[in-house]
């Protein structure tokens, strides 16, 4: 125990805000439960996966809950962003770091933190009045998977980059000179030294990036067209779980609603699977070394 | 150490500003919710109403008509905004039409086709017609654009038609009515829909659309207000029993000729005598 | 010489060996590309933003109310609503997200099952999708708790979103300080309290800062979570329980919704890209004073 009595008031502190920062994503997910049950226990679990597809409104007759095209939607779009923005991303973070003459570096940060802030809402009208008419041109509708993969990478990219820019600068100096002294080139510098030792914060960077992508609404809601399908080419359009509550939500109704705080509650379990995913592989990581 | 202070200091106002704030809660509120179409004009109409009346406060909230039904049911909101008559379903509820509004179908401007048939539009939304030219058109595949589920833009679109929204085969589903003219703007080959007032600002902006006739009559606000237009919908407030005195006050003044001005600058019909 | 030894003034200035100009190339033209890429996509979509929004700004604009549902008039009461939200997420969640990730990363172990768990559970959070915490704030803050439609119940909710942004890169600032400081502190019997707050934060204020930026960045830019949870009354606030339009949702109503609402939009648009240079601004100015300041403080 410490001898300062201003250190154990500090510790406990600390220590309550800890805890109720992990207690809120219990809060969130004890929600979601207690307002997915009535849609569980009366329509049953199965049938979000069995039915034909999803028509929730009653006034279309018999209701329909299939959200398997969605739960497609959403992972081909978040797979196809973070193909495309992970690499641009450590490509940024690289050049901040190790390419950039000082003043252009200073710049280019400017650019990368201001991107970050762009709402989703600038992002999507953008992409719906620039990017979805460029697409039409080469394959209509233009309101598609791809549409969404673009916009939703320039969006995450700033994450990936500013984390793992972070990441990189907890590598010790001395590495680098190190590796330089031995002669290693630049690159197999970054190849060799730095990213081998910056591999943690990478993977924080790259969980931050996919969790964004997963949840991000707005800007997939305006330009990914929302038809619930599973798409067959990168031209068509698709809905994501995320745009369907968003588009839903406040017209949606007893069942209707409950249904979607179950898509809530998929897509806060697909968020939890990943980062236990996370977890495993770098676990696994670190014992191989 | 003086900065040390003058930190202290920033966030000693900071904390008592906010408890200031907390306890300055206000009096009298009024809270309406409900359809994204009405919003925008009872926002305005709120806040006439505001000014003659000062001390007491009118908050509208945006969602949806369905939202609206079922916050006024469950007194989550004094009024709710729903823009379509209230069904058979609905008869606890009380509606008092604040202005008219119609929907249309829209097309890119550089479409050459001046009109479709019900029957061609049925086909279109049913996937049975997917080219321009098959109706008169250029050699184009059409781009489909519905509404998304529980917009009452939506029903009414669907009963007009006879259509079910399981046999729709759209291309894009949109939300509010800005994003179809932007989808339709921004795609030669796109048809949509949306309410007539909207499409009108637009066209009339110079946004390149087009607004296509129903039934063969011509889509203007005009004749919604005559009444022959015929996809038309009042833009409702419903409330649960009779209104009583600050609820029933607003709902006098927003149906009342008090407010044609800004019903009209929003693009929608009065319904005022 | 290859293409990088051009450009040895990097933030290491460090000059490397050369043994592959191959590979080095086509590194360097890689990185570099990237990095061209997503500079010219900035400058295209901010060029685009600022040049369609720039013609309808002026100083009325900033502090008149809007007026026929927001095509005409300003944005005076949405800035001031826009603030307070910001406020009450930072007053929140600033110290909430420093507390835990100082205790996280100095106080315990990584290891420990509780301090695993507080991370697992903060990786989720940080992954919930936005329109989720706008439901759960509105069921929450503001049915649960009475709250109502408010600025406290937006705020609130953006805290508890912006709170693992907040944790993460503090945490990582914490962790590039190095381990002697705190050896250091220790052999001079230094206490916990004073070696925190004179060594160890100023040195990682850094990370702190990237959060914090990133953290604003985030709740400036967010729509999904306010619409439930701020509402979208345009009039000047009385106070935090009155329900407040955010620039965001005004944005999005206005390109989304209002017939007419372009310009309007693109310059509330501006306004907020500004909003966000003036927030890097002052972080950066901050965190560099103080940092001279105890520099100069544990030097005398």
């Amino acid at each position: 125990m410490s001898p300062y009595r201003t250190d154990r008031i500090l510790i406990g502190t600390l220590r309550c805000a800890a805890v109720v920062s992990g207690l809120i994503v219990a809060v969130v997910a004890l929600f979601l439960v207690s307002e997915s049950v009535p849609a569980l226990r009366q329509i049953g679990p199965y049938r979000f996966f069995t039915d034909s597809a999803w028509h929730p409104a009653p006034h279309s007759g018999e209701s329909t809950f299939n959200l398997v095209p969605m739960i497609v939607g959403t992972l081909t779009v978040t797979a196809g962003a973070l193909a495309l923005a992970t690499p641009l991303g450590l490509g940024s973070a690289m050049f901040l770091r190790f390419y950039a003459p000082p003043k252009l570096g200073v710049i280019y940060r400017k650019i990368i933190e201001l991107l970050a802030g762009i709402p989703s809402v600038v992002f999507g009208f953008w992409g719906l009045v620039t990017i979805v008419p460029l697409i039409n041109s080469i394959h209509a509708p233009g309101a598609s998977l791809l549409a969404g993969i673009c916009i939703l990478a320039i969006m995450i990219l700033p994450t990936v980059a500013l984390v793992s820019d972070a990441a990189f600068e907890v590598v010790p100096k001395e590495y680098v000179k190190g590796a330089a002294a031995l002669g290693l080139s630049r690159w197999a510098t970054i190849r060799g030294v730095v990213i081998p030792s910056a591999k943690s914060g990478l993977f924080t960077a790259i969980i931050l990036q996919t969790g964004r992508a997963l949840g991000e609404t707005m800007a997939v809601l305006m330009v990914c067209g929302n038809v619930v399908q599973v798409p067959k080419s990168v031209f068509e359009p698709v809905r994501t779980l995320t745009a369907n509550i968003a588009l839903e939500m406040a017209y949606a109704l007893d069942p209707h609603r409950s249904a979607l705080f179950v898509s809530g509650l998929l897509l806060l379990t697909l968020v939890a699977g990943l980062v236990l995913l996370a977890d495993v592989l770098s676990r696994r990581y670190e014992c191989s070394q | 150490m003086k900065h040390k202070y003058s930190l202290h200091l920033l966030l000693v106002l900071l904390i008592s500003a906010l408890l200031t704030g907390l306890a300055n809660a206000a009096e009298k509120k009024l809270i309406l919710t409900g359809s994204s179409t009405i919003a925008p004009l009872v926002s305005e109409i709120a806040k006439r109403y505001e000014k003659e009346n000062p001390g007491l406060r009118v908050d509208v909230q945006t969602g949806g008509s369905s939202r609206g039904v079922a916050d006024a049911r469950r007194g989550l909101a004094d009024i709710g905004m729903v823009s379509r008559e209230l069904k058979a379903e609905e008869d606890d509820l009380l509606a008092f039409a604040i202005a008219k509004d119609g929907i249309c179908l829209i097309t890119n401007q550089s479409n050459p086709v001046a009109s479709l048939s019900d029957e061609q539009v049925v086909k279109i939304y049913r996937g049975e017609i997917t080219n321009w030219k098959e109706v008169g058109g250029n050699d184009a595949p059409i781009t489909v654009v519905n509404k998304a589920e529980g917009r009452s833009t939506l029903e009414l679109f669907l009963k007009h038609y006879g259509l079910k929204n399981q046999e729709v085969k759209a291309h894009v589903i949109i939300g509010d009515n800005e994003q179809g003219v932007k989808t339709v703007s921004g795609n030669p080959n796109a048809l949509g829909y949306v309410s007539i007032g909207t499409a009108e600002f637009d066209a009339a902006d110079g946004v390149p659309i087009k607004l296509l006739p129903v039934g063969g009559v011509e889509a203007s606000m005009a004749n919604v207000k005559s009444g022959e237009f015929p996809l038309s919908r009042p833009l409702n407030l419903v409330v649960r029993g009779q209104p009583e005195g600050f609820a029933s006050d607003f709902i006098r003044f927003a149906s009342s000729s008090k407010v044609d001005d800004i019903v009209k600058e929003q693009y929608f019909v009065p319904v005022s005598n | 010489m290859n293409v990088a030894s051009n450009s040895t003034e990097s933030i290491y200035s460090q000059t490397f060996g050369s043994e592959e100009p191959m590979s080095e190339r086509v590194a360097s033209l890689l990185v570099c590309g990237a990095a061209a890429c997503v500079a010219m996509t900035f400058l295209w979509l901010v060029f685009d933003v600022f040049w369609s929004g720039l013609p309808f700004l002026s100083f009325d604009f900033l502090v008149d109310v809007p007026s026929s549902a927001g095509r005409r008039g300003g944005i005076g009461p949405i800035l001031v609503s826009t603030l307070l939200i910001l406020g009450v997420c930072m007053v929140v969640s600033l110290p909430l997200g420093l507390g835990a990730a100082l205790f996280l990363s100095e106080y315990t172990s990584e290891n420990t099952t509780s301090s695993r768990l507080v991370r697992y559970s903060l990786d989720i959070l940080a992954g919930v999708p936005s329109i989720v915490f706008g439901l759960f704030g509105n069921a929450f803050f503001c049915i649960y708790l009475g709250m109502g439609f408010s600025i406290l119940s937006g705020g609130l909710t953006l805290a508890c979103m912006v709170l693992p942004l907040l944790i993460r890169s503090a945490e990582e600032g914490l962790r590039s300080v190095p381990d002697e400081y705190r050896a250091g502190a220790a052999a001079l019997a230094l206490s916990h309290t004073r070696a925190l707050f004179q060594i160890i934060l100023p040195s990682a204020l850094p990370g702190i800062m990237v959060g914090l930026v990133l953290g604003l960045g985030r709740a400036i830019a967010e729509t999904a979570a306010l619409i439930f949870t701020s509402g979208y009354v345009d009039r000047f606030p009385d106070s935090l329980m009155d329900s407040g339009r955010a620039l965001s949702i005004h944005i999005y109503d206005l390109s989304m919704n209002v017939p007419g609402g372009n310009n309007n939009a693109y310059a509330s648009a501006t306004v907020l890209l500004a909003l966000l240079l003036c927030i890097n601004a002052v972080a950066n100015t901050f965190a560099h004073c103080w940092h001279r300041n105890l520099t100069a403080e544990a030097s005398t």
